[in-house]
């Protein structure tokens, strides 16, 4: 109980964005038209790429003489990376096609 | 001091551009540039990590980062500018996976430092378990939709299989993290256990489903970084980790309802199961009747009002740029002509839009089905183009039809309905379809490409 506590205690910062966000997210989402799901799945995966900051603090505090650990890290880091490149060129090239178009473009072609 | 308050600015920075891009690519007029934004914010965070970084950096580890960054930086270049688009949906499972992999990948390195210590291996614990389910998971939905694995093999049992390996993997992880174990051997342990709970989990739902099963584990990905910021209390990977947690949750039940289906139902498996009972019961057998390409171009050249409704056969087909080019000729003939897309065409929401706007078809031609299903008793000729389940009737007549429920394009109140398809074969959902058996149905067999050109200049002769 008191470790749980402190464990709150120490992270009540984190608690309060942990909270929120969950708030933010949904708000975002909502009333979106079906037309952008696939494009918006696209970007919120491109987002979660975030986890390459921790995959780059794993690999910088890594042991310069311990070819294992700076092996993983920078496997992790390769991951990451196709992650977050990937994700982000994926949704432009999806969200291109959106594109405004010249407003009598129906009939003629 | 300097250096860490202005990290803190850059990933303040950072999560703001996430809120904001996500924000913005809810309405098609700035998603581009939202998108544009949160990579912007992603990359100001990763220079931030790296050159803000506490204490030396010995070469070696530069060099392995930007490495890293190179390898990783033109491979995801590549594959998302070279793949077509109808291999999207899959490509975005994959990337998923990767992501789901790099947590797990950071959980095993930052065991040894923290074992023992049950705050902080509790978030590691996390991270391995939910990243590890993620990739393995990514991976096989992948698989699927890429057609490299078309079954969906159900153990007998296997809801209660599935269950017991997924208590069992959380059991050994509370194991660890309560009693403090610094044996390396038991995370391994827990980290198979998260893998093969992945597979298994994945691999009895059907293709169908596959798109609700991406963005639900788009949102464990999110967890799985969010658990990381809280191990490295690490504010930018927290917002975007439960950011993407929170609306990927969101998203996924808005898709579910798109299909009529609960997201339990999905998880567990009930679709398939009615569908040897459908089978049986639908009204099949009978004749369809064959059109050929010049009677077809005579009917849609005399009508008033063509309905288009695309599917995933016309994307196979990359049939989108002559779609549009038939669809400009009957428009110059004076013939109204609209697209109807219905939500889950295709293998994701929104497919269909994105391939028919690849085409420069007018946004205002496409349709949402809720828009067009009025329209259909005033029209002449439905064209149904590689679609299949979601113009089935079976939807709302056929209460044993797995698909009963689903809101479908009501496509049989039209005059005539034209169906192209390549063979009599069954849609994704693996059920018959008692439209093309409807006396005002007549099927156009083929290559929708193909056909639609055929179409085109057979149409130009008149």
């Amino acid at each position: 109980m008191q470790e749980t506590l402190s464990f709150i205690y120490g992270h009540i910062n984190m608690f309060y964005i942990l909270i929120l966000m969950i708030f933010v997210g949904v708000e975002v989402i909502n009333s979106v038209p079906s037309v952008l799901h696939t494009p918006l799945m696209s970007g919120a995966n491109a987002i979660h790429g975030v986890v390459i900051i921790g995959a780059i603090i794993v690999l910088l505090n890594a042991d310069p003489t311990n070819y294992v650990e700076l092996l993983l890290g920078f496997l992790a880091v390769i991951l990451g990376t196709l992650n977050v490149v990937g994700g982000f060129v994926v949704t432009d090239r999806m969200l291109e096609m959106f594109k405004k178009k010249p407003a009598k473009s129906n009939a003629k072609w | 001091m300097n250096q860490t308050i202005l990290l803190d600015i850059i990933y303040l920075i950072g999560s703001v551009t996430f809120i904001l891009g996500l924000k913005m690519m809810g309405k098609p007029d700035t998603a581009r540039r939202g998108n544009t934004y949160a990579a912007f914010g992603m990359t100001l965070a990763i220079l931030g990590t790296i050159f803000l970084h506490n204490g030396p950096i010995a070469p070696i580890i530069y060099g392995m980062l930007f490495g890293a960054f190179a390898i990783g930086g033109i491979i995801g270049w590549m594959v998302a500018k070279k793949v077509k688009m109808t291999a999207m949906p899959q490509l975005v499972s994959l990337f998923n996976g990767m992501g789901g992999a790099c947590a797990a990948l950071i959980s095993i390195m930052e065991f040894h430092v923290h074992a023992g210590d049950p705050k902080t291996i509790m978030m590691v614990m996390a991270g391995l378990i939910i990243g590890s389910i993620s990739f393995s998971g990514s991976m096989i939905a992948f698989a699927k939709l890429n057609g490299n694995l078309n079954k969906n093999p159900k153990i007998p049992g296997y809801n209660i299989i599935n269950a017991l390996i997924l208590l069992i993997t959380l059991g050994v992880g509370v194991y660890i993290t309560v009693a403090g174990v610094t044996d390396f051997m038991w995370p391994c342990i827990d980290l198979a256990l998260a893998l093969l709970y992945g597979i298994m989990f994945v691999l009895p739902i059907g293709g169908a489903d596959m798109p609700v099963v991406i963005s639900l584990l788009n949102s464990f990905t999110g967890l799985a970084a969010a658990s990381g910021g809280f191990l490295y209390h690490n504010k930018v990977m927290l917002t975007g980790g439960i950011l993407v947690g929170s609306a990927g949750t969101i998203l996924t039940i808005a898709m579910c309802k798109g299909m009529n289906r609960t997201l339990f139902s999905v998880v567990f498996g009930a679709f398939g199961e009615g569908s040897a009972a459908a089978a049986s019961g639908g009204a099949t057998g009978g004749s369809v009747k064959d059109i050929s390409i010049a009677d077809c171009a005579v009917l849609m050249n005399y009508s008033k009002k063509v309905v288009i409704v695309p599917g995933y056969g016309l994307a196979v087909a990359q049939a989108q740029h002559v779609m549009h080019e038939l669809e400009a000729l009957l428009e110059e003939r004076g013939v109204e002509v609209k697209y109807a897309i219905h939500p889950v065409a295709g293998r994701m929401p929104g497919h269909m839009n994105v391939l028919m706007a690849e085409s420069n078809v007018d946004y205002s031609k496409l349709c949402e089905m809720e828009d067009i299903n009025p329209e259909f008793e005033t029209t002449d000729v439905v064209f149904i183009v590689g679609a299949n389940d979601v113009v089935n009737p079976a939807a709302k007549t056929n209460p044993a039809s797995p698909i009963y429920g689903m809101p479908i394009l009501e496509v049989e109140k039209a005059k005539n309905i034209i169906v192209n398809k390549r063979s009599m074969a069954a849609g994704y959902a693996g059920i018959d379809n008692e439209l093309f058996y409807n006396p005002k149905t007549s099927m156009l067999f083929g290559d929708a490409k193909k056909v639609v050109t055929e179409l085109v200049a057979e149409l130009k002769t008149m």
